[in-house]
């Protein structure tokens, strides 16, 4: 009972069940469709690469994964939200491929110029404009949402300036690594993993965590006991600009070309899900990244169980929608105080019962 | 203070980069104007007549149409875009107003009642939803501009002088018809099909849905699922690779509604080691044609491709001329299209009642295709 409470009480517990609850939604589903109970989870190697929907909700939340790290960052800072990093994604597989298939150039099988350029330009893209909304909300104090929605509603245009208006085809097998396979894993795993990896070490060896966490919780009196606030701030939405970079690369390698309109489109709604799901607070302060990271793959596992029961596409928003808010409510703090007085209430009577 | 330096030159860069965007965007979008006609006078002949006949309509003035385009979601829809850019060029006597409306249909009204403004002579509209026009298409009328509606359709309002487009049942039906011709030319007695459709509610997904349904019907095909990967190869990537795991080994045709959504498919079907195309376990089908999708379909990748002819201006110019001139334009204009295969074991297939031809991929077909 003790051991239970102590894993019931972690932080982590109701992301992680919450996300164990919409995959089990999938075993219900194959038992009653007389298929094996855990196809849904199986994981077999196809073509030396490794194959089934657990891989899928790893390979395609990836960006969304991404994306939260730097999210869950900016929100804790600034206790507010990067609204451009969807668009941002768009704007940084555009310049990537027009870099590698040269300017006004739709459709390219060779690369123009080294893959290193291409890729190092994404990411340059994506700090450049991370750079940007943060000088706004660091620097001049600008509201998050308002410094973002800049690049929210430009990023887009401009990747589009940068493609001469054309989708940008980039047919050529060394970009297409990125969206593709590392030996027997997808590389956008990879990626991801790498990415929480880095920052994870950063947050726990230094004590960036901790003044990104003072920071968001009171702006002053940080300053006052020493920390540069805004440069905190700053760096913090430079790094939501870097993930964004990297989450554009791998959109676009993976269907290897700068689909401008369609790249990143609404991502940064899920990634601020993403941020909210895993238990964290949009009001700024203390955070956990884990938590991020899993509610950015429990929304993935939401969109691939809905393919897997076969809901057509028209009506899946709808049950996504019902998913998301049984899943906020069971966090929400008054339901989690009903539990607690309803299991006291239960003791009690218990307990009247012995005596 | 290093850092504020360091943000401001960073803001400036990224100012700097704005305005080196807005620069580049003007050089091109004259250039191809230019370049387009050269091209086009000594290249092609009917082209060639074009600007010959087309320079009297405009009286020494320029005939000013205001154009709201979709979006630039795929190839086909660059193409739409550049047959009208090049055809209502200014060297034809035309101003083209052209607005891309990203898929953003409230930007689309928009972008009607700034013409409406503006005073144009004529508006064109390739509408991004099919309803919701009554109001803004009465405004046009009572600003005594005619409209002229381009590829997709308008169901609540017939306030358009013209609807110039393909007949995406049509489509549908003939993919349906080819399927049917085929699997008896190949002895594959079970179809089971996996359809990956367009976006919801676009009037291409729901003719060529219908289109290809009925002939299932009547063939007693099984459908097995049928989702929408919205006309993007994201979206069909994403739907396919979920159809190979549900569906795995029951499936052996996937009809995708555009190229784009194909090539997806393609992408996916490669990873789950499902082979598909001529020699493969599963026939592809797919619409549009653009140019990429036919050298898949000459390669065998997919084996059919049915053509949604992009190059409307042509069409859209003769209804204008017809206006000009006083006359009355027929309501619905079809427009000329090819139904594309690979193998050469058909050469013509049944679609309401009427033999069409199916045109079998060459280079030369590619060269040509837009």
């Amino acid at each position: 009972m003790n051991k239970l409470k102590k894993i019931t009480g972690k932080p982590l517990f109701l992301p992680i069940f919450c996300m164990l609850l919409v995959m089990a939604v999938n075993i219900v589903y194959d038992v009653s469709s007389g298929n094996f109970a855990f196809n849904f989870f199986t994981i077999s190697v196809r073509n030396g690469v490794l194959y089934g929907r657990l891989i899928d909700i790893l390979n395609r939340g990836s960006e969304v994964t991404i994306l939260a790290i730097g999210m869950t960052l900016v929100v804790s800072a600034s206790a507010g939200t990067d609204i451009s990093v969807g668009s941002v994604m768009s704007l940084a597989a555009s310049f990537c491929c027009m870099l590698l298939a040269g300017y006004g150039v739709s459709a390219a099988n060779d690369l123009a110029v080294p893959l290193i350029v291409g890729v190092l330009g994404a990411i340059l893209m994506g700090c450049i404009c991370g750079a940007f909304n943060g000088f706004l909300v660091a620097y001049l104090n600008v509201q998050p949402m308002v410094a973002t929605l800049i690049l929210f509603s430009a990023a887009r245009a401009i990747g589009l300036l940068l493609c001469n208006n054309l989708i940008v085809y980039v047919r050529n097998e060394s970009f297409q690594f990125f969206g593709g396979y590392l030996g027997f894993l997808p590389t956008p795993i990879v990626i991801a993993a790498v990415c929480i990896a880095i920052v994870g070490i950063l947050l726990k060896k230094t004590a960036l965590g901790l003044y990104i966490q003072s920071v968001g919780i009171n702006k002053r009196a940080s300053r006052i006991a020493g920390l540069n606030s805004a440069r905190i701030i700053f760096l913090c939405y430079l790094v939501c600009g870097l993930a964004a970079g990297i989450a554009g690369l791998v959109a676009s390698s993976r269907i290897s070309s700068a689909d401008s309109n369609n790249i990143g489109l609404n991502y940064e709604l899920d990634a601020i899900l993403a941020v909210a799901l895993g238990g964290n607070s949009l009001g700024g302060g203390k955070f956990n990244l884990a938590g991020s990271i899993i509610g950015a793959y429990t929304i993935q596992a939401i969109s691939i169980t809905l393919y897997a029961l076969g809901v057509s596409t028209e009506q899946a928003p709808v049950y996504k929608a019902i998913i998301v808010i049984l899943i906020v409510t069971i966090q929400a703090p008054p339901f989690k105080a009903w539990i607690k007085r309803m299991n006291a209430k239960r003791a009690l009577e218990k307990g009247g019962a012995a005596a | 203070m290093k850092s504020k330096i360091a943000s401001i030159l960073i803001c400036a860069a990224m100012v700097a980069a704005m305005v080196a965007g807005c620069g580049s965007k003007e050089e091109p979008a004259a250039a191809p104007t230019e370049q387009g006609t050269e091209a086009d006078a000594p290249a092609e002949t009917p082209e060639a007549d074009a600007p010959e006949e087309a320079a009297p309509a405009g009286d020494g003035e320029l005939v000013t149409i205001g154009f709201a385009q979709v979006g630039h979601e795929s190839d086909w829809r660059t193409a739409s875009t550049k047959s009208c850019q090049d055809v209502f060029s200014e060297a034809n006597g035309y101003d083209l107003q052209f607005v891309d409306c990203d898929n953003d249909s409230a930007e689309q009204l928009n972008a009607v009642r700034t013409f409406i403004e503006q005073d144009v002579d004529y508006i064109i509209i390739d509408p991004i939803v099919a309803t919701g026009w009554d109001t803004v298409l009465s405004e046009c009328e009572s600003a005594g501009i005619p409209v002229i509606i381009i590829d997709r359709t308008i169901d609540d309002s017939d306030k358009y002088v013209s609807w110039v487009g393909s007949n995406f049942k049509t489509e549908g039906l003939a993919a349906g018809e080819w399927l049917k011709a085929y699997t008896e030319a190949k002895n594959i007695s079970e179809v089971n099909v996996l359809v990956i459709e367009g976006s919801t509610g676009a009037s291409a997904t729901i003719g060529r849905t219908e289109g290809f349904k009925e002939i299932a019907d009547r063939e007693g095909w099984t459908i097995l699922d049928s989702q929408s990967g919205d006309f993007t190869q994201e979206g069909g990537q994403k739907v396919m690779e979920s159809y190979c795991k549900s569906y795995e080994g029951k499936f052996n045709v996937v009809v995708c509604q555009n190229d784009n959504e194909a090539f997806g498919a393609m992408d996916a079907m490669k990873a789950a080691s499902v082979s598909y195309g001529v020699n493969g376990d599963v026939i592809l089908i797919s619409f549009d044609a653009c140019t990429a999708g036919l050298q898949f379909v000459m390669s065998g990748d997919i084996n059919a491709d049915f053509e949604c002819n992009p190059l409307a201006a042509p069409f859209v110019e003769d209804v204008i001329k017809t206006l000009q001139s006083g006359g009355t334009p027929d309501k619905e204009v079809y427009m000329v299209e090819h139904w594309y295969v690979n193998e050469d074991i058909l050469s013509s297939i049944e679609v309401n009642g009427e033999s069409q031809e199916l045109t079998v991929v060459t280079q030369d077909i590619i060269d040509a295709q837009y």
